[in-house]
């Protein structure tokens, strides 16, 4: 397999940087209530990774002083962080178009059961996980008994109004694969979650995104284990398409790490793969022009962003997919 | 080689085009047409590919359309469908030719 540096630079990329820090995605640490067998953060209910107070407030003062229009909350769970209410309510307070990713069981938990109010009275754009449209490859992939709790959250956002066509509450569905293999194409795939969620649960949610898995955490472990690792590194490697290049995810984001580090993308936090050297590596030292245009780190699990229709925490990068 | 089938063996598909690639080019080109959304779906065709695939019991068609069928979407009960009809078909097709015996038993018994 071909480095992916050195493939964007057969390509005629050879110098990637970002074009614009249009979001914040901040990652509020890496506890969580499922152990997916996917997270490429090896996130679950053990992992004592939380991120603080000071790095909080360090946040919300970035995101006041340099005007990022775009902050997207995710975890791990973000919602197990002790100061995520605090945080919500001081983001919606400025200008931001607020994303928290949620895994909807959370919404069942003790402590938790008030938060489809919360979200609606902060405007609170969600993306919820949810594999599959039946039982079998969502518990395999995020836990048993997990499929049929999500349906009950989702049935408890719809009644607050995230979801509904006339509602400006805004409720999307992130698939991934139950496995190693690659997305489907995410038009036609919407448009069966769409007919499916309805005619089974009477659910309605807004637009469905879908990630691939990244090679990285616990699902290279997986890889390893069933002996695919090969065979699905090589088949991102095959897929590589140069149209994904332009719009990948790092070009417009900077991920907060719960220490308050920063780095190019959720995936290279996993990966301990810093900004590169020189670069501001704290948010108590963003700076906004500098980080910019700043270049890239890149690593071969690049190779999961760039595949057939390309893959980010905002769906698929191409058209066609 | 230690079996008939081996599983890389299907990443070296190409290498039928080395001797007369044009002749393969054909067929990658036709292949890659029909294969191609039309009035059927990617989805529906690569069901249709995975029940012929268990019809012609070819373990490289079996592995590539059981893949391709979860890439677009498909679910293992729509896939357990199509090896139901390839099944079928199959099996239609074996008793269907029980007429010949009964019409051959019937020429030549008293």
């Amino acid at each position: 397999m071909v480095p992916f540096a050195r493939k964007l630079a057969q390509l005629g990329f050879p110098d990637l940087t970002a074009a614009q820090v249009n979001t914040l995605q901040v990652n509020l640490g890496w506890r969580c209530n499922q152990s997916c067998r996917h997270c490429h953060l090896a996130a679950g209910p053990d992992r004592p990774e939380q991120m603080g107070q000071a790095a909080i407030n360090a946040v919300i003062a970035v995101v006041a002083r340099w005007s990022i229009p775009v902050v997207d909350l995710t975890g791990g769970s973000p919602e197990i962080n002790p100061h995520f209410e605090y945080l919500v309510q001081r983001l919606s307070r400025l200008d931001v178009h607020l994303l928290v990713r949620c895994n909807l069981t959370i919404l069942l938990e003790p402590d938790h059961e008030h938060l489809p109010e919360f979200f609606r009275d902060h405007r609170v754009e969600l993306v919820c996980s949810l594999p599959y449209f039946q039982q079998d490859p969502v518990d395999r992939l995020r836990g048993p008994g997990v499929f049929l709790k999500s349906l009950e959250a989702l049935r408890r956002l719809n009644r607050v109004g995230y979801g509904r066509e006339e509602s400006h509450l805004k409720l999307h569905l992130m698939y991934n694969p139950a496995g190693a293999y690659l997305p489907p194409e995410q038009g036609p795939l919407e448009d069966r979650f769409q007919q499916e969620l309805k005619k089974r649960y009477d659910i309605d949610f807004n637009r469905l995104y879908t990630l691939l898995n990244m090679p990285i955490g616990r699902f290279k472990e997986y890889l390893e284990k069933s002996s695919n690792y090969d065979r699905y590194m090589g088949k991102l490697a095959a897929g590589f398409n140069p149209a994904t290049v332009t719009g990948l995810m790092c070009r417009n984001l900077i991920s907060v790490s719960w220490e308050g580090r920063l780095f190019d993308c959720d995936f290279n936090q996993a990966l301990n793969l810093p900004l590169a050297e020189g670069l501001p590596q704290t948010i108590w030292d963003f700076d906004l022009p500098v980080l910019s245009h700043r270049p890239l780190n890149l690593g071969d699990h690049c190779y999961g962003c760039t595949a057939a229709a390309g893959s980010s925490c905002g769906g698929c990068l191409t058209k066609k997919g | 080689m230690s079996h008939y089938y081996e599983e890389n063996d299907l990443e070296r598909f190409s290498e039928i085009g080395k001797h007369r690639p044009e002749l393969f080019d054909y067929f990658m080109n036709y292949y890659q047409g029909v294969m191609a959304a039309g009035a059927l779906t990617v989805r529906e065709k690569a069901l249709i590919a995975l029940a012929v695939a268990h019809a012609v019991q070819c373990p490289y068609c079996i592995d590539a359309y059981t893949r391709a069928s979860l890439e677009a979407g498909s679910n293992m009960e729509e896939m357990t469908e199509a090896m139901h009809v390839a099944a079928v078909i199959r099996g239609g097709a074996t008793l269907i030719h029980g007429i010949q015996v009964h019409n051959t038993v019937e020429k030549i018994t008293i």
